[in-house]
C-alpha cells in the first residue's frame, strides 16, 4: 500500500473510531499515523473510571475503552503507524510524516482526517508572575509522569484550575502520597464534574477556593511555594493574599485543539472553538479533509469523540465514493448564552437526523434550549441546568432537521422559561 | 440522630442533600429531586464505596506501568489501606488485559485486576 487514499491523523479515540468507521463503511487503503509508540492517545494516562457509560453501558478506564477499539481495528486489518510523526498537511493534502522507522515519507490521499486531539494551556499563556522555577507542571503532563512512567512530579502541591484533569490528579498526587494543599479556581464556579469535586476532593478534604487565583509562584531553582489571592472581576483582592508552602504547582486551566497541521494546511479555524470551521459533513473548508474529536472542539466525554468521529469517518468514505452531498450551507447563528455549534452549519442538499453539540457560556438554571428557523421555533428543550463545562447535545429528527434545511436564518439560543 | 450534608453527585445539577440518620431506622433523604439522588444519598451515608485506581510498575514491560482497578467498588475507608498495601509490589510482563493482579486487597475481598495488556519490551 504505498499511496492510501484516505489518512487519518492521530490514533487516539477520534483517529481509531473514524478509521473504524471508515473500513466498515468501504474504504479499503486507508492509514492511521500516531506519533506515540502506542494508539490509544491521551485515554493511556485517564486510568481512572467513568468513560464508555453511554457507548457500551459500563463503567470502563481509560485504557480499557481504548482496548475495545484497538481490538476492533486490529479485527479490520487497519494499518497503524506508530511512532509516526506528520510534519507537514499541505492545501492539496499531501502529508510530510516522519518515524524512526520510516524515515521521512510524504503521502497524498484523497482524503484526511483530521484527529489530533488538544493540548493544555501552558503555564506562558497564563501570565502568573514570578520566577521560572522547576516544579510547574500542567496537570496533564504530571499524570503522564505518574501513571505512565510511574514518577512523582512533587510531594507537597497546589494546583490551579479545576477542570477535570485537575481534579484527578489531585486525587492520584495524594493516592501516591503527596498533600495537595488546595485547588484553585479562578471563576467562581469550577468547570469540573461534580462527582470529581466529591471523590477527587471532598473524599481527601482538599480545599477548593473558588475566585481564587495564583498572585505569585516563589522560588527560583524549585518552587518552594506559592501566593493565592481572591479575585474580584477578574482582578486580585488587594490584602487578600496568603502563602501556601508547596514544591509543585499543577495547571489546569484548559484545553485547546491541536491545529497546528490544520493552520498549515490553510483549514479555516474557529475563533471561538480553536478548531476548523466544519459543515454538516464534519468537512473543514478544504474540500476531503474533515475533523472530529478534540481537535475539532474540546469535549468532556470521550462517547461523544466516538460518535463524532464514527461520522467524520462514514462522511469520508462517502466523499471517496465521489457522492456529493454538499448542498448549500446554512449556517446556525448563535443566540443568546450559546457561544458555538459544531457542526457549524446545515446542508441544505442533505436528508436525515441531525446531531448538534454547543456549549453555553455560564452556568444557567431551568432555561429553554431553542433552535428557530426564520424566527418560528422547530425545537425547544427545557433543561433543568446547564453548565459551560458540560457539552450539550440536541437531536433532531428528520422532520425537523428537514424543516431547518428550508429555512433562510437558523437560530440556537437560550430563553427564559414561563413558570 | 444524626444529618449528613452531602452534593448529589448523579448529574450536573448537583443537588443540596440532606441525609438524616437514627439509630434502627433507615436514612432519611431530603433535597433530591430524582429517584437516584435518593439512592446516592442513602447509599453515601451508609456505605460509600468507590472503585480504587492506580499503577503498579511491571519492569520489563512495553510500557513499564500497568494501569489498574478494583474489579468492584470497595468501602472509602479501604482506599488508603489498599494503596498502603499495594507499597512495593511488581508485576512481571507479560500482563493480560483483567488479569488478577493483587487478590483480596486490603481484607476487602475485592481483587485487583489489570487494566492494560503489558506485553514484554
Amino acid at each position: 500500500m504505498n499511496q492510501p487514499e484516505l489518512v487519518i491523523i492521530g490514533g487516539g479515540p477520534a483517529g481509531l473510531a473514524a478509521a473504524i468507521a471508515a473500513r466498515k463503511a468501504g474504504v479499503e487503503d486507508l492509514l492511521v499515523l500516531e506519533r506515540e509508540d502506542h494508539l490509544g492517545g491521551i485515554l493511556n494516562q485517564c486510568i481512572h473510571n467513568g468513560f464508555g457509560l453511554h457507548t457500551f453501558g459500563e463503567e470502563l478506564t481509560g485504557p480499557e475503552y481504548a482496548a475495545r477499539y484497538m481490538a476492533r481495528a486490529r479485527e479490520l486489518d487497519i494499518p497503524c503507524y506508530t511512532g509516526a510523526t506528520v510534519l507537514d498537511l499541505g492545501r492539496d493534502k499531501t502529508i510530510t510524516a516522519l518515524s524512526p522507522d520510516r524515515g521521512l515519507f510524504q503521502l497524498k490521499p484523497r482524503a484526511v482526517i483530521l484527529a489530533m486531539g488538544c493540548r493544555e494551556r501552558p503555564r506562558g499563556a497564563l501570565n502568573i508572575p514570578g520566577f521560572r522555577p522547576a516544579g510547574v507542571y500542567t496537570a496533564g503532563t504530571a499524570q503522564r509522569l505518574v501513571n505512565l512512567e510511574g514518577k512523582m512530579p512533587g510531594r507537597r502541591v497546589v494546583i490551579l484550575g479545576s477542570g477535570d484533569i485537575g481534579l484527578i490528579m489531585a486525587r492520584r498526587m495524594t493516592l501516591e502520597g503527596a498533600k495537595v494543599e488546595a485547588v484553585a479556581e479562578l471563576l467562581p464556579y469550577s468547570g469540573g464534574l461534580q462527582r470529581n469535586i466529591v471523590q477527587c476532593l471532598q473524599d481527601f478534604g482538599i480545599p477548593l477556593l473558588l475566585s481564587h487565583t495564583v498572585v505569585e509562584v516563589h522560588g527560583q531553582r524549585r518552587v518552594t511555594g506559592v501566593t493565592l489571592a481572591q479575585v474580584e472581576n477578574g482582578r486580585p483582592i488587594p490584602g487578600t493574599e496568603q502563602y501556601y508552602p508547596c514544591d509543585t504547582l499543577l495547571l489546569s486551566c484548559g484545553l485547546l485543539p491541536e491545529n497546528e497541521l490544520s493552520r498549515q494546511a490553510g483549514v479555516e479555524l474557529s475563533p471561538v472553538t480553536g478548531g476548523p470551521v466544519v459543515s454538516e459533513e464534519l468537512e473543514t473548508s478544504i474540500p476531503g479533509v474533515f475533523a472530529a474529536g478534540n481537535v475539532l472542539h474540546v469535549h468532556d466525554l470521550v462517547d461523544f469523540v466516538s460518535q463524532e468521529a464514527t461520522a467524520a469517518g462514514e462522511n469520508a468514505a462517502a466523499y471517496l465514493r465521489g457522492e456529493a452531498p454538499a448542498g448549500e450551507a446554512l449556517p446556525i447563528q448563535t443566540g443568546a448564552g450559546v457561544r458555538y455549534t459544531v457542526p457549524a452549519a446545515l446542508d441544505k442538499g442533505r436528508t436525515g437526523p441531525v446531531t448538534l453539540r454547543f456549549r453555553v457560556d455560564r452556568p444557567y438554571k431551568k432555561k429553554a434550549v431553542v433552535l428557530t428557523a426564520e424566527g418560528q421555533p422547530v425545537l425547544r428543550r427545557v433543561r433543568p441546568v446547564l453548565a459551560p463545562g458540560e457539552m450539550e447535545t440536541l437531536t433532531l429528527t428528520p422532520a425537523q432537521a428537514a424543516a431547518c434545511r428550508k429555512a433562510e436564518t437558523l437560530t440556537l439560543s437560550l430563553e427564559e422559561v414561563s413558570p | 440522630m444524626r444529618k449528613v450534608s452531602l452534593t448529589c453527585i448523579c448529574c450536573p445539577l448537583g443537588c443540596p442533600l440532606e441525609v438524616t440518620l437514627e439509630e434502627g431506622k433507615d436514612p432519611v433523604v431530603r433535597g433530591h429531586t430524582c429517584p437516584k439522588g435518593h439512592e446516592y444519598g442513602r447509599t453515601e451515608v451508609t456505605v460509600p464505596t468507590r472503585t480504587l485506581t492506580t499503577v503498579l510498575p511491571v519492569p520489563g514491560g512495553d510500557p513499564a506501568m500497568v494501569p489498574v482497578k478494583t474489579a468492584a467498588p470497595i468501602p472509602k475507608e479501604a482506599i488508603l489501606p489498599a494503596m498502603e498495601a499495594l507499597k512495593g509490589v511488581t508485576l512481571t510482563p507479560p500482563v493480560a488485559l483483567g488479569q488478577v493482579v493483587v487478590r483480596d486487597i486490603a481484607g476487602t475481598g475485592v481483587d485487583l485486576i489489570s487494566t492494560r495488556e503489558i506485553p514484554v519490551k
